[in-house]
């Protein structure tokens, strides 16, 4: 495992990150923050603070676990714990911010997002991911990124972030890009 | 999204009964029910996790309850289901078990919910067939569903499993809901006494781990909670019976009853109730009572249930 980006990289990365969320979203519409479990769980939770701190709106905050939704379950052997979805307000008419650690293939994303509908209808769905490691299979973007970084197609990336891993920062993990268990 | 590798990961492609299961399998299904009791609270009650497979019911023994869990859980896992029932089917005219499910299998089967009043038969079943097998109930041996979602009940109204002491009273010796209980309970760190009419009560069923005692009052003052049985009125006929109203003096939970418990114990039955029986209504509907919360659970387990034995292969 190599080392990619500092604790203070990934910071610096995170701050970029809100600057755009901050500059771009609406004042005036309802907003939710939703991660993806599990960084994206943190990250979401970390901008959620930061833009109660500037702001005077209204903020929900919510965590999505997208296993049920995802497109590879027939091709995994053995599934870890599925945990619940906490999303206990209402999406119809909010802008949903998404985000998770890393895009990559966007298929993550689309799992996300057609879990979302089945739970109403947002007024606007976007995306804010810390990194951008390019690998696209599906025609999805980013709106908001905190850093993108260029690597080989079949390495796999990891983000640290303290609440889970204890440090924040960006990792090489070397070998297939999925793990094949 | 990355997974740990140092979580516990699912491996079964069965669930004949809780007797193979470890501890962590238990508990890994009584985790995995809590987040699809989530997916019943949102306004499509509906998640893509097992769309466009086929779940086969196989019900050679009559059933309601059991079949309509089943049958729902598996409609909000978006999958398929077909159903059998012995009633007026092919087993009348002589058909063998493993030649129905052969024959329903070259459809495109990929889970079979068996219920079948056979011992063993899904154990067999299992053997025979390329895809999954979770029991439904089987004879007087296992029926491991409603044995978790009793003890999914018992750890979301109590907060834990281990240590608790368990009373399941009424006729031990033929009820699968009492063995799988048992068996759950037990690896799980609870204690379990069982309850009922030395006749209704084989001995042999300490080896299981569990306690007997024939005093129901006695019973009442030490435990936790109390799982009373349904009775079967067909065995009524039979000389183990003395007759419903003795039976009903000797161990029908009372209001009266009640008020010797802790405070607190817990009231289940795996339904269908017979009021005034086993049961009275006043403590059937009362604030100890869970039969209903059991039945709302019994959703989410047989979900979890289906979702896990869908990813299992070995």
């Amino acid at each position: 495992m190599e080392r990619l980006r500092s604790a203070e990289q990934v910071h610096e990365a995170i701050d970029r990150l809100f600057e755009l969320v901050d500059s771009q979203l609406p004042l005036k519409a309802a907003l939710a923050v939703i991660g993806i479990r599990t960084r994206g769980e943190i990250l979401a939770r970390r901008l959620v603070e930061l833009l109660r701190q500037k702001r005077d709106q209204l903020i929900e905050y919510g965590v999505l676990d997208i296993t049920f939704y995802r497109d590879d379950l027939s091709l995994r052997k053995g599934m870890p714990l599925v945990r619940a979805t906490e999303i206990d307000f209402d999406l119809d008419g909010k802008v949903v911010l998404l985000v998770d650690d890393v895009l990559m293939t966007g298929r993550s994303v689309r799992a996300a997002m057609d879990a979302l509908v089945d739970f109403g209808r947002p007024r606007a769905i976007r995306l804010a991911v810390l990194v951008d490691r390019g690998g696209r299979e599906l025609p999805i973007a980013a709106d908001f990124v905190g850093e993108r970084l260029d690597v080989d197609p079949t390495a796999r990336i990891q983000v640290h972030l303290t609440e889970r891993d204890g440090d924040d920062g960006v990792f090489l993990v070397l070998g297939g890009r999925r793990r094949g268990k | 999204m990355t997974d740990r590798s140092d979580e516990f990961v699912w491996k079964r492609k069965h669930l004949v009964g809780l007797d193979e299961l470890t501890a962590g399998e238990i508990t890994h299904i009584l985790d995995t029910a809590e987040s699809f009791r989530e997916v019943s609270t949102r306004s499509i009650k509906k998640v893509p996790a097992l769309r466009g497979k086929v779940i086969a019911l196989l019900f050679f023994e009559d059933s309601t309850r059991t079949r309509m869990s089943f049958e729902l859980a598996a409609s909000r896992l978006s999958a398929d289901t077909v159903l059998f029932s012995a009633k007026g089917s092919s087993v009348a005219k002589g058909e063998t078990t493993l030649d129905t499910v052969r024959n329903i299998e070259a459809m495109g089967v990929d889970i079979f919910v068996v219920r079948h009043s056979q011992s063993g038969a899904p154990h067999m079943l299992a053997r025979h067939v390329a895809g999954s097998v979770v029991n439904a109930g089987d004879g007087s041996h296992e029926h491991p569903t409603q044995a978790l979602l009793d003890i999914f009940t018992i750890r979301q109204r109590l907060g834990r499993v281990e240590g608790l002491r368990v009373g399941i009273v009424g006729d031990i010796a033929h009820s699968r809901v009492a063995r799988s209980n048992i068996l759950g309970l037990r690896k799980l760190g609870a204690e379990v006494v069982v309850v009922g009419p030395p006749t209704l009560v084989p001995s042999a069923i300490t080896s299981m781990g569990c306690t007997i005692c024939h005093d129901f009052e006695e019973a009442l003052s030490q435990v936790d909670v109390i799982n009373m049985l349904r009775i079967q009125f067909e065995r009524f006929s039979s000389t183990l019976f003395p007759s419903v109203r003795e039976y009903s003096r000797l161990y029908g939970l009372t209001a009266e009853r009640i008020k010797r418990c802790n405070r607190n114990v817990l009231v289940m039955h795996p339904g269908p109730i017979n009021r005034g029986v086993e049961i009275t209504s006043e403590v059937a509907d009362g604030p100890n009572s869970c039969i209903l919360q059991q039945v709302a659970n019994g959703l989410a387990v047989r979900m979890a249930v289906l979702y896990l034995v869908s990813q299992g292969s070995e």
